[in-house]
């Protein structure tokens, strides 16, 4: 099956050129931060409707242009950067934040492949790939890209000499130090399964429909990740880093204007990131084949985005010792569990 | 509960209860224990069920709590004292006020003052009635008695104007002529709100 499929994919698919995954990337670019964009404006709605509250609803229709609105002022807003600031680090930290998310993104399967049509100048008969470059090792490469995000928030906080900054970038530090162990070691379990690192094998690997997805050999490994994935984009329950009630804004406390957005855009992008990965390792996937395998792909996504708003507006935040508590003492203890029983199965 | 039960301010001597939140395991098994019950309660999965019954009950049941207010307003009750208004006779379209000069008396902070003459009927006419907004404290003793219901509160409650003057004239608070069949009825002291009826709850005779 996985072979006639692999030598299916070599044969048809015509030659990835560097024009194809040029147009790739800027289409990423352009729709992630459209996306994530728009991603506010949802999550803003979504917490509205679960406070039995409008939201945004007074620029367009239901407060749909409030993105733009938002867009514009955060464009023209004044690029404030503290006296007593490390200035270049300062201005280059959210760039880190942006960059790598996207960077993440290269590597994960986002909107099915086509060919330019050959009726349009220039770029006709390009073929545009799925995946901008499909590494061998796309899922170390994303979680590793994703991991090195966290430089922004933790350089932010140090360069910008304010005490809430500070404390964000030590939060940073052991909420990095606390979760990154445990993704890797969740996602351990359904690599040694799948035997690759490579995003299109996770995706050929549960061809065989709903039965074949990944989530059910591996629940543990499945809610593990999910977790994990909260405290990798700083989501509610562990958003420790920039939690107004305690610390302002912790390490965006000093940023304004599109330098804080910046911060915006990348966690938005990891949070689409993660739903990416979430829907692709666990959950089955993208059906290459047809159109409507990227409509359920964009259903996974959309749930798995919806839920982390869901459950920022249901539950609490904890304190940073119980995140090192649960991380150290809860997960990867079940994860090694999981990974061990894991090897035992395969190797009976 | 008695009213003494309320005033008694020295701590300590109250009867309070203690809720019953459980002991803290000391030992590390029954923590262990107590991690796992936690875990597998599913408590976190009633919270995110109470999110999504408030978001479907908000988008489907109409159980939305904003007011969008420019453009919706709630109702106010009769009994709001905003800005006054001064009624005319349906019948003739005169003034009801007849100059008794009542409202001038009473109002406590001195901010009505009005001008009165008689007229060729040799009935009492108001000439000047100006009602200074800038000391009125809204306290309704105009209204109260005024014996012939001409100056009352009105439901105008959103007082911003450009100068001090603004509505403060006898013409600005009384009822323009051709909106006569448009004047309210002043249903204040003692009248239930608008909205009295949905708001009244069964009286709980279970217990």
């Amino acid at each position: 099956m996985e072979t006639t499929l692999a030598g299916h994919v070599v044969e048809n698919l015509p030659q990835v050129t560097a024009t194809g995954v040029i147009i790739k990337a800027v289409i990423i670019l352009a729709v992630l931060s459209a996306l994530a964009g728009f991603g506010t404006f949802i999550e803003r709605k979504v917490l509205a409707f679960m406070q039995r509250r409008l939201g945004p609803m007074h620029v367009g229709p239901y407060g749909l242009l409030q993105i733009a609105a938002d867009g514009i002022k955060l464009f023209t807003k004044e690029d404030i950067i503290p006296q007593n600031a490390n200035k270049l680090i300062f201005m280059i930290a959210p760039i880190i934040t942006a960059a790598t998310a996207f960077i993440a993104l290269s590597a994960v399967p986002v909107f099915p492949d086509f060919t330019i049509p050959e009726f349009i100048p220039l770029l006709g008969g390009t073929f545009v790939p799925s995946i901008a470059s499909d590494l061998n090792v796309g899922l170390l490469f994303v979680l590793g890209m994703m991991a090195a995000g966290l430089y922004g928030p933790l350089l932010a906080g140090m360069s910008q000499s304010n005490k809430w900054g500070i404390i964000g970038a030590a939060r940073t530090a052991i909420q990095f130090l606390s979760y990154e162990v445990v993704t890797g070691l969740s996602i351990l379990a359904p690599i040694m399964l799948v035997g690759s690192l490579s995003f299109v094998d996770f995706n050929d690997y549960q061809a065989g429909g709903i039965g074949s997805w990944l989530i059910w050999q591996q629940p543990v490994a499945f809610i593990l990740f999910l977790i994990a994935g909260f405290a990798e984009t700083n989501r509610t329950p562990f958003d420790l880093l920039e939690h107004e009630a305690e610390i302002v804004s912790g390490y965006a406390t000093e940023y304004s204007g599109m330098r804080w957005g910046m911060f915006f855009i990348g966690e938005y992008a990891n949070m689409i990131t993660v739903a990416i990965i979430a829907s692709v390792v666990f959950l089955g996937g993208y059906d290459a084949e047809g159109a409507l395998g990227w409509l359920f792909i964009m259903l996974k996504i959309a749930f798995f985005f919806f839920l982390m708003l869901w459950v920022r507006a249901s539950w609490p935040h904890i304190r940073p010792d119980q995140l090192m508590w649960l991380c150290w003492k809860v997960l990867m203890p079940i994860a090694m569990i999981n990974i061990v029983i894991t090897a035992l199965v395969i190797l009976i | 509960m008695s009213l003494e039960q309320f005033k008694n301010r020295n701590v300590g001597t109250q009867n309070y209860k203690t809720l019953d939140v459980g002991t803290k395991p000391e030992k590390g098994m029954a923590q262990f224990v107590q991690v796992v019950q936690r875990t597998f309660k599913g408590e976190l999965f009633v919270g995110l069920g109470v999110t999504m019954k408030a978001m479907l009950k908000a988008l489907f049941a109409n159980d939305m709590a904003t007011i969008q207010y420019p453009f919706e307003k709630l109702p106010i009750s009769p009994r709001y004292r905003a800005i006054h208004e001064m009624l005319i006779l349906l019948e003739s379209g005169n003034y009801r006020c007849i100059g008794c000069g009542l409202c001038e008396k009473i109002c406590i902070s001195n901010c009505i003052s009005m001008d009165t003459r008689y007229d060729e009927a040799q009935r009492k006419e108001v000439s000047e009635y100006t009602i200074n907004f800038g000391r009125c404290i809204f306290c309704g003793y105009c209204a109260e008695v005024c014996p012939e219901l001409a100056i009352v509160h009105g439901p105008r409650y959103e007082n911003a104007s450009e100068q001090r003057a603004g509505f403060s004239l006898f013409e600005d608070m009384l009822t323009p002529i051709d909106k006569l069949n448009l004047q309210q009825e002043y249903d204040g002291f003692g009248a239930v709100s608008p909205n009295a009826d949905e708001n009244i709850k069964q009286t709980p005779l279970a217990y």
